[in-house]
């Protein structure tokens, strides 16, 4: 047995930033895992991840939230894009933690599943399951906000697990 | 498919190499699946484990320990998203499973989908108190699919859980490219 969970890299914005991209990302592991903590430099916006810069209709995702007053579940279909969040998206007053989990992000036999677990205690908790419609492995991850920037001190780190 | 782990004496070499996640043993499921995946002979030397999958199948999941199958040992309950409302919410009893459930809202077998997720065993190693098992899981089918939360008990006389046993529902089978990764968590 090997110790088998590494971090891979971190960005910390030290100045707004529309977009936040890890490229390259090497195919020795098994699964991905993305902490992030945003925060917006204008107003409350999405949390928006694109795989590969694939920007055509290959995502979809089902969601669960809970607002503080309601609990309820949704669906997205062909979007261009995986939202990793539904209600606990980062603003320019409260950041939002995000943990994003790929399985199997690298074999070339599957398409690709996420699990996304999102909070902001000003808003809601999210809990989303999307899918990547591509049998390739993935090896660059995008991360913007939409419609707006990431402010200073915003952090993204991307880790890997290895499976033996 | 069984997998009988070794004798682990690399354990604590591994964890002063830095890490305390470790990985001790994957199986992957061939051509033909799998009626269950299992692991055998777990150390004792983890403070938790976790299972972190991608799996197809027409059943929903179950779990055993420890070669267990009395269903008053056993407690389920789940909260799903099915893309629609309202949030769907339950209990499985023992009674009725003889095991722990999960994914009883939707697993796949849609062309290249697979529901992934990660299943948590908390203190497993414990003898004076039962186990509980967490588990966020789900699968999308651009139209379809289930967000879940699940949550399981194991009540049996305490003691360490040295095995597990995944196995879908109803004689149904783990299909090609299921794979189930188990690791171990250090608390000290």
């Amino acid at each position: 047995m090997t110790a088998t969970y590494e971090k891979i890299a971190t960005t910390t914005l030290s100045s707004t930033a529309s977009s936040v991209a890890f490229t390259s990302i090497s195919g020795s592991y098994t699964d991905l895992v993305l902490v992030i903590s945003a925060k917006t430099s204008s107003g409350p916006a999405d949390l928006l991840m694109r795989v590969n810069g694939d920007d055509n209709n290959n995502y979809g995702q089902t969601n669960l939230y809970g607002t503080g007053s309601a609990a309820a579940s949704s669906r997205l279909t062909n979007r261009s894009v995986f939202y990793c969040n539904l209600v606990a998206y980062p603003s320019n007053n409260n950041n939002s933690n995000h943990i994003v989990q790929l399985q199997n992000y690298s074999n070339t036999t599957t398409y690709k599943t996420f699990l996304s677990r999102a909070n902001n205690a000003g808003v809601g908790t999210d809990a989303i399951v999307g899918t990547w419609r591509s049998t390739s492995a993935i090896t660059s991850l995008t991360f913007f906000a939409d419609a707006t920037t990431f402010a200073s001190s915003s952090i993204f780190t991307i880790y890997g697990i290895k499976a033996e | 498919m069984s997998l009988i782990l070794g004798i682990l004496d690399s354990g604590g070499a591994a964890a002063g190499a830095g890490g305390s996640y470790e990985s001790i043993a994957t199986v992957t499921v061939g051509s033909g699946g799998a009626s269950d995946v299992t692991f055998n002979s777990i150390p004792a030397t983890y403070s938790h484990l976790q299972i972190r999958y991608i799996a197809q199948s027409a059943g929903y999941g179950r779990i055993q320990f420890n070669s267990n199958t009395t269903g008053s040992n056993y407690y389920s309950h789940y909260l799903s998203g099915i893309g629609a409302n309202p949030v769907q919410a339950g209990e499985l009893p023992g009674s009725t499973y003889s095991s722990i459930v999960w994914t009883v809202q939707s697993f796949s077998t849609t062309a290249n989908t697979f529901n992934a997720g990660i299943i948590d065993i908390l203190d497993y190693t414990s003898t004076n108190k039962n186990k509980t098992v967490r588990i966020l899981q789900g699968v999308d089918k651009n139209g379809s699919g289930d967000i879940g939360l699940d949550s399981g008990l194991y009540s049996a006389t305490p003691a360490a859980i040295t095995s597990i046993k995944l196995f879908p529902h109803a004689s149904n089978t783990w299909l090609q490219y299921s794979s189930f990764a188990l690791y171990g968590i250090k608390g000290s």
